[in-house]
């Protein structure tokens, strides 16, 4: 499938360069930016990537591959993460993942079949004094309970995705 | 009762951030010479509450200042150790605190440009950042001639992508630079040879944060509000079933038994204290009546055979499986373990095997031993500390409630 950057691509992409002595540093903000559009980082937009940054194509491949945030295939429109670390554990985390594993009938690392669930694992997400904690997308939901995921699955299927604790 | 120096309620804002007498103390250092700066840092015994615990007088200091070319000062907000959440809550409250800092430091070492490298997962609150730092950039306190000073010094925010090794400072570095986040051979330190070759100061958010207060009234009234070596006041994150648990700043040498009781209301009912790890996961555990007995800060910690740290304070109550708490932290380090050195990435999944078989029920008791020495051999043997951060949690759980080993070990598994 071909994959060209986009103009509004290339013009943010310009003014994160900027920031850096070096175009190449700017290698993992534009990835995040790439993921921002396109929801995920495929192959063909890791190959333009490089060329763009006029970088060898293995070195972009090897920082994405290194970082669990960029997904390397279409994730559900919802990304449903659970951290499951020390305090989040204590506070009932494998309840939680066990309870989504129920609901949505998918394993971590799976997406439901209609593309609008994503279930992951996370490690420590940093809010474990409201543990525990699960991301959707970028938000965060704190002091979770099974009352309180069945609240959110409620509004996901709504199609609302409403901000956490911030 | 010491007045919070970093967490004061609702000073998020730039008008209530002058109201506090916000941005003084960069006028005062602008007027100061950079070894004047670097001196009364000194004085306060500031140490580096990213974990380690390094002077940060003296980090400042190894910048040599007569080094030609560009150095940079680079803040460390990759909050990742398990059980730390103080940095997200002092960047939401306090934010110019931290700029405000970061341009002290920057004056102090020379920099003209600033990176604050945050954890990728803090999408909301790097935004709240920038828009932080659009607002002091608009009052002239970051950019060209700072406040007429002549002083130079651009700020920009980075966020990670999910890596616990980044939070290491020299995989910090190459993770800015956009390489694979693993960890340098030091030395060269990044003091001499840091970010882009240069040299590069990297300080944690809490480090930054408490310079103004230094700046404005003097490195001797902070070492006053501490103890001992243990200059200033804390940030202590406190997760468990405690009543109230949340963020809290204190001085350094406040007993645990008084953040436990005083400030987190003490356990849940019916929860009864059973261990501590008091600075962040990597750090070794306490039993209950070792912490008991035990003050926060670095010396007291140290002599207690653990470490102050991050402050991330991760309350343990009698109903959990120390096996099992284990297991999910060796699971962690495992998948965190850039893969560079061996005795790390072999070492931490050997370590996971052998736990998830004392937690399945198909241990021996030979297990328990080689879980302690696998961990031994890891210590001391790597380039950076990520090793250590799993072997010394997995020695002091062994040592110190090896009784929930060796039911396992018998099959007597918790199942949960």
């Amino acid at each position: 499938m071909p994959f060209k950057l986009s103009d509004e691509f290339k013009e943010t992409a310009g003014h994160i360069c900027a920031r850096y002595p070096r175009r190449d540093a700017a290698l993992i903000p534009l990835l995040h930016e790439l993921q921002k559009e396109k929801g995920y980082v495929a192959e063909e937009a890791m190959d333009e990537l490089a060329k763009f940054l006029e970088l060898p194509y293995t070195r972009v491949k090897a920082v994405t591959t290194f970082y669990t945030m960029f997904n390397r295939a279409p994730a559900g429109k919802y990304h449903i993460q659970v951290c499951r670390n020390i305090s989040c554990h204590m506070a009932g985390a494998p309840d939680l993942l066990g309870h989504l594993r129920t609901r949505l009938s998918i394993e971590e690392g799976e997406t439901t079949s209609d593309g609008i669930y994503t279930l992951s694992s996370a490690e420590c997400l940093g809010a474990c004094g409201t543990a525990p904690v699960i991301q959707v997308n970028e938000e965060y939901f704190e002091s979770m309970t099974l009352e309180k995921l069945d609240a959110l699955l409620e509004d996901l299927k709504r199609g609302r995705l409403r901000a956490g604790a911030l | 009762m010491t007045d919070n120096i970093l967490l004061k309620n609702n000073i998020a804002g730039l008008e209530a951030y002058f109201a506090c007498g916000g941005y003084k103390p960069l006028k005062k250092a602008l007027g100061m010479k950079p070894a004047e700066i670097i001196e009364e840092v000194k004085k306060s015994n500031l140490r580096g509450r990213g974990g380690a615990g390094f002077p940060t007088g003296l980090k400042w200091s190894l910048v040599p200042p007569d080094a030609l070319g560009q150095r940079y000062l680079v803040c460390n907000a990759d909050e990742g150790e398990p059980g730390t959440f103080k940095d997200r809550e002092l960047i939401l409250k306090n934010p110019h605190a931290l700029i405000e800092g970061m341009t002290i430091a920057a004056c102090a070492i020379g920099a003209a440009h600033g990176y604050i490298y945050i954890r990728g997962e803090f999408a909301a609150e790097t935004e709240f950042l920038n828009k932080a730092i659009t607002e002091a950039r608009a009052k002239g306190f970051i950019g060209k001639n700072i406040l007429g000073s002549g002083f130079n010094f651009e700020l920009f925010t980075h966020r990670g992508a999910g890596a616990y090794i980044c939070g290491e400072e020299t995989a910090l570095l190459e993770s800015l630079e956009g390489f694979k986040g693993q960890p340098r051979l030091k030395p060269p330190y990044p003091a001499l040879k840091g970010l882009f070759s240069s040299p590069t100061v990297i300080n944690n958010v809490e480090t930054l944060a408490a310079v103004p207060s230094i700046i404005e009234r003097g490195g001797e009234w902070y070492a006053a509000l501490g103890t001992g070596k243990s200059g200033g006041t804390k940030l202590f994150c406190v997760s468990g079933p405690v009543n109230k648990p949340g963020v809290y700043e204190l001085p350094l040498g406040t007993a645990f038994k008084d953040l436990l009781e005083v400030n987190c209301g003490g356990m849940k009912p019916g929860k009864v204290l059973k261990a501590v790890i008091p600075g962040g996961s990597s750090t070794p555990v306490l039993t209950a009546r070792e912490a008991s007995a035990v003050k926060l800060d670095y010396e007291s910690l140290a002599a207690a055979g653990s470490m102050l740290g991050s402050g991330g304070v991760i309350i343990i109550d009698d109903t959990q499986c120390m096996v099992r708490l284990l297991q999910v932290l060796a699971r962690f380090y495992h998948h965190e373990s850039c893969g560079q050195c061996t005795p790390c990435r072999e070492g931490c999944g050997w370590l996971e095997k052998i736990l998830n078989r004392l937690e399945e029920g198909t241990a021996s008791h030979r297990d328990i031993d080689l879980l302690y020495s696998v961990a031994e051999g890891m210590t001391g043997r790597t380039i950076c500390a990520l090793a250590d951060a799993m072997a010394l949690p997995v020695m002091s759980f062994v040592t110190k409630f090896r009784g929930e080993f060796e039911a396992h070990a018998a099959g007597r598994v918790c199942g949960k």
